[in-house]
């Protein structure tokens, strides 16, 4: 097994960081009006990445740096999504962004952000999983204040206060399977932990998940998402939303897996995917504004994402689904984001009012978003519901499935709350202000790549089984 | 052949969504050649059909999808689907001829129900579970849109309501559809495959909350009592083709759903609950054939005709469930009924709807007593709608005598209890001969007065529907042999 430095196995994870430092010395010495150099370093270094991920793609799998980082499907899997997530955050951005006050530091810390989720979504020992949540985490807070704005002010502290609570439970989780365990390698941990107590084994793992919910943004560390989605500038509440959850979750599973006795911690899982995805859903009915009912809805999903890792190791359906879920969510989720980046002056759902008559194409993208989150096919988050209800039935919790589709039921309501002045009949009127356009072909894009990843999830599923 | 006839109107609806500069004539006229492009390729495949072997499809396509999960793009037709593809082209058809006249976005409104078309046909060639689901789901989707869009009255209301009432049966459809697939082996989605070797025969309890969860779903769709309560709403507000459609193509997705899910795939659950889907059949039968006589609204007492009519349906499948002490002929009689009957209710209803549409079009209102002697201003309605009536009363000659009798004298035979239903065919031709009485008869008078007659398009949307039934009710051997054979395979596969 590894036990040598091999820095080629972690190249993708090299290119974003010396793109992030790239962007941040660079971005200093640069102009004003010149910072898409910045720009331009950030999308070099997110492609490279992803391109590095899918060379190894279909490479046996195997861990690194003496069995402390796996580079395995999901690893792989967890690289590219995140990579071409933060893609599309910076191509809906744009807009915002371009000629700004920040423009190089947003990069340096999405990028950042976007390697701590890579690493905590690789992680196969719990040390490396602390440093990559702190690494996901610390620029998050930055990202969230940046815009400076009282609102976005509270929305940073509030993150800040729970990322620092949550933080310190999981290094307390973590400390106390290294007691009883002897160890922090997942490899070992298994058999560490036979013998263990199980009041500490379980009180490690309940606090070494609820880190992980604090970066998901699931129940109960959720509180912080409305208000960041809010309250941040757009291109932070789009990248918040999404890309620390591909790491979160994909780390979540490794952890459920590698513990023994996984019907209990099954369970406590199954327990918080069903408490996220109805407290998001409930939280979303009374809202009116599109951010914040964003905000809620991928609390929800969270909880939907949570099922297969709830049944991990117990269905070979499990992580597949996981896998294609997360990226089903990914494109879905920032093509909603995208288009509220394109008409910023929107607050209201009711300022959608006529958007089918005057922007055919951001009322399509915002249609498929929004139906797609609902979980319609043929869009991807509906494959990706329906492997994740299966794999729950498959790994004997039934009443898991009928969760997930009560829910999906209850979510209809609020995203058709949005949708419905959309498509609602008007006066031929005066057209509304121009959209941004990097935001609006950022939405076309994400939700042609919703559709897409849905009709050809067949041959995703084959590349991540 | 049957991919394109599945997705010619679906890319026919994209590029006409596509092209905003083209005028409404050109958009209108543009649906009328699809649906009739259509309707030509459904017949060659009529003609070219034969009766497949027991068990298989005939004009078979299976592309592999999701292998992962077992399930693919799989299309093919048997006696049971290819009547439904070929009413779905023809009440699209109507549809297009009707739209003729539309005024309010000619260009989306064809559109969208071209998208509809492609879905409904997608659903009744289906042989894979989630293929099928797809099309069930997205038909839903694309209803919506079109009650919403462009109905008339509390439209966004009502919209809402068919939306999450019908997204719920979709949704429990998929917790059965899953319950199948964990329950098979190997683990598939294929309908041809989990019918071959149906899962859980032996597992009573889970076969039971399968079959449950698939029959919530389907009974929503149908509707049968108590699942109905979304239907009223949705047809008074809905444009009258959304109607039209709503009634004559999409209500069949339940009853359809019985006759090539629910039985073949859960035999062993289905006859342990025939005796509550025949219960569950004849109070849709009585319950609405009584409701609808108390109706002053005409388009809502068509509605809940239509409860009435699909209540007939589900008692013929739930008497071929009867197993013991029944003749299987006796119980193939009453599917093919069942069958027949949707063909029937899909090409009547469709016209009594359309028909219904042209009274708001002119007057803004369906209160039958704000008319009166209608045939003596518009004596081509008054003729159309009477034999629209007429026919679905179960008037012998028509293709709704052909069906009712033969779901009557296969049910009867299986189980006995069934004829409890019959007073709903007297409850029925009381309802339509009230509804002549108060529009058609007396003096002229209230809305009545300056009517317009039924014009060109409208004359020749109604009319052929109306045509077709009545010669499925002289020649009825045409659509009988395609039916009947498969109709004793599945009364066959219940049997197992």
């Amino acid at each position: 097994m590894g036990t040598a430095m091999q820095p080629s196995a972690l190249l993708p994870e090299i290119c974003l960081l010396l793109g992030a430092l790239v962007a941040l010395l660079g971005g200093s010495f640069l102009p004003r009006q010149r910072q898409w150099v910045a720009r331009l370093v950030a999308v070099v270094a997110l492609l490279a990445s992803a391109a590095a991920a899918l060379v190894a793609l279909g490479d046996p799998a195997r861990l690194v740096y003496t069995d402390t980082f796996a580079v395995d499907g999901a690893t792989t899997a967890a690289r590219v999504v995140a990579a071409a997530a933060t893609l599309l955050v910076v191509g809906l951005g744009v807009d915002e962004l371009a000629g700004g006050h920040q423009e190089s530091e947003t990069y340096t810390l999405l990028l950042l952000s976007t390697l701590g989720a890579v690493v905590m979504a690789g992680a196969a020992d719990l040390l490396v999983l602390a440093v990559g949540f702190l690494l996901a985490s610390i620029p998050l807070y930055g990202l969230i204040g940046l815009s400076r704005t009282p609102r976005a002010a509270e929305a940073a502290l509030k993150t800040y206060l729970l990322g620092a609570l949550f933080g310190i439970t999981m290094l307390l989780g973590v400390s106390v399977l290294y007691g009883v365990a002897g160890t922090t390698t997942y490899t070992s941990l298994t058999a560490g932990l036979q013998e263990a107590p199980p009041a500490a084994v379980a009180l490690g793992v309940v606090a070494v998940l609820a880190g992980l919910m604090f970066k998901a943004g699931g129940v109960p560390g959720h509180f912080w998402v409305p208000d960041a989605a809010q309250g941040a500038g757009i291109t932070a509440a789009a990248f918040v939303t999404t890309v620390p959850k591909v790491g979160a979750l994909v780390a979540a599973y490794r952890l459920v897996e590698a513990v023994p006795g996984t019907a209990g911690t099954g369970l406590l899982v199954a327990s918080v995917a069903v408490l996220s995805m109805t407290l998001g859903n409930l939280a979303a009915y009374a809202q009116t504004d599109p951010r914040r009912l964003l905000g809620w809805s991928t609390v929800s999903q969270v909880g939907y994402l949570l099922v297969p890792v709830a049944v991990a190791g117990r269905s070979d359906l499990a992580l597949p689904s996981l896998l294609l879920y997360l990226a089903a969510y990914a494109v879905t989720n920032l093509a909603a984001f995208a288009v509220v980046a394109a008409l910023p002056g929107h607050r209201t759902l009711s300022d959608y009012r006529g958007l089918g008559r005057h922007r055919p194409w951001l009322a399509g993208a915002l249609l498929v978003s929004l139906l797609g989150l609902v979980g319609t096919p043929p869009t991807a988050v509906f494959v990706g519901k329906l492997t994740t209800a299966s794999a729950a039935w498959d790994g004997g919790l039934p009443w898991l499935a009928v969760a997930v589709l009560v829910n999906t039921l209850a979510s209809l309501f609020y995203y058709l709350r949005w949708l419905a002045p959309v498509v609602a009949r008007t006066e031929p009127g005066a057209a509304a202000p121009a959209p941004r356009p990097f935001a609006e072909v950022a939405a076309v894009l994400a939700a042609a790549a919703s559709l897409l990843l849905g009709v050809m999830s067949g041959v995703v599923l084959n590349a991540l089984a | 052949m049957l991919s394109i006839i599945v997705f010619l109107p679906l890319l026919a609806a994209v590029v006409l969504a596509a092209l905003p500069q083209l005028d409404d004539r050109a958009a209108r006229w543009s649906w009328v050649v699809v649906s009739l492009v259509e309707l030509v390729l459904v017949g060659v495949v009529w003609a070219r059909y034969e009766t497949p072997a027991p068990g298989t499809l005939a004009f078979e396509e299976q592309v592999a999808w999701i292998p992962g999960v077992g399930s693919s793009y799989h299309v093919g037709v048997d006696g049971l689907s290819l009547p439904l593809v070929a009413l779905t082209a023809v009440v699209f058809a109507a549809c297009a001829v009707y739209g003729l006249r539309e005024q309010d976005r000619p260009r989306l409104q064809a559109a969208l129900f071209l998208f509809l078309q492609s879905m409904c046909l997608g659903l009744f060639v289906a042989a894979d579970l989630i293929v099928f689901f797809v099309f069930f789901d997205l038909s839903i989707v694309g209803m919506y849109f079109a009650i919403a869009g462009w109905g008339h009255g509390q439209a966004a209301r009502s919209a809402l309501k068919f939306f999450l009432y019908t997204f719920l049966g979709s949704l429990a459809l998929l917790l059965g559809f899953i319950g199948l697939y964990v329950a098979s082996r190997p683990r598939t989605f294929d309908m041809v495959a989990l019918a071959a070797e149906p899962p859980l025969l032996d597992d009573g309890f889970t076969g039971g909350l399968v079959l449950a969860a698939v029959l919530l779903g389907l009974a929503v769709k149908t509707p049968t009592v108590p699942f109905h309560t979304w239907l009223p709403p949705a047809h008074t507000d809905a444009p009258a083709i959304g109607s039209a459609v709503l009634a004559g193509v999409m209500l069949k997705m339940g009853t359809y759903g019985f006759v090539r899910i629910a039985m073949p795939m859960l035999p062993a659950a289905w006859r342990d609950w025939a005796w509550v889907i025949i219960a569950v059949g004849i109070v849709s039968v009585l319950y609405g054939a009584l409701v609808a006589l108390a109706q002053t609204d005409l388009k809502r007492m068509i509605a809940y005709t239509s409860v009435n009519h699909m209540g007939y349906v589900v008692l013929a499948v739930g008497a071929a469930g009867v197993v013991a002490g029944s003749d299987e002929q006796a119980r193939s009689v009453a599917v093919t009924g069942a069958v027949t009957q949707m063909v029937s209710h899909g090409l009547i209803t469709g016209a009594l709807f359309l028909l219904a549409g042209v009274l708001y079009d002119r007057t803004a209102t369906y209160d039958m007593g704000a008319y009166g002697g209608l045939a003596k201003p518009a004596p081509r309605f008054a003729a159309c709608f009477a034999v629209g009536a007429f026919a679905s009363l179960g008037l012998p000659g028509f293709s709704g005598f052909i069906a009712e009798f033969q779901v009557f004298a296969g049910s009867i035979a299986a189980a006995p209890v069934t004829a409890l239903a019959l007073p709903g065919i007297l409850l029925t031709a009381a309802l339509f001969l009230l509804a002549l009485q108060r529009l058609l008869t007396g003096p002229t008078a209230g809305a009545s007065v300056g009517f317009t007659d039924l014009r060109a398009a409208e004359l020749w949307s109604v009319a052929p529907l109306l045509g077709l039934a009545l010669l499925i009710g002289v020649l009825p051997r045409t659509l009988l042999d395609v039916v009947e054979p498969a109709a004793e395979v599945v009364v066959r596969l219940v049997g197992r």
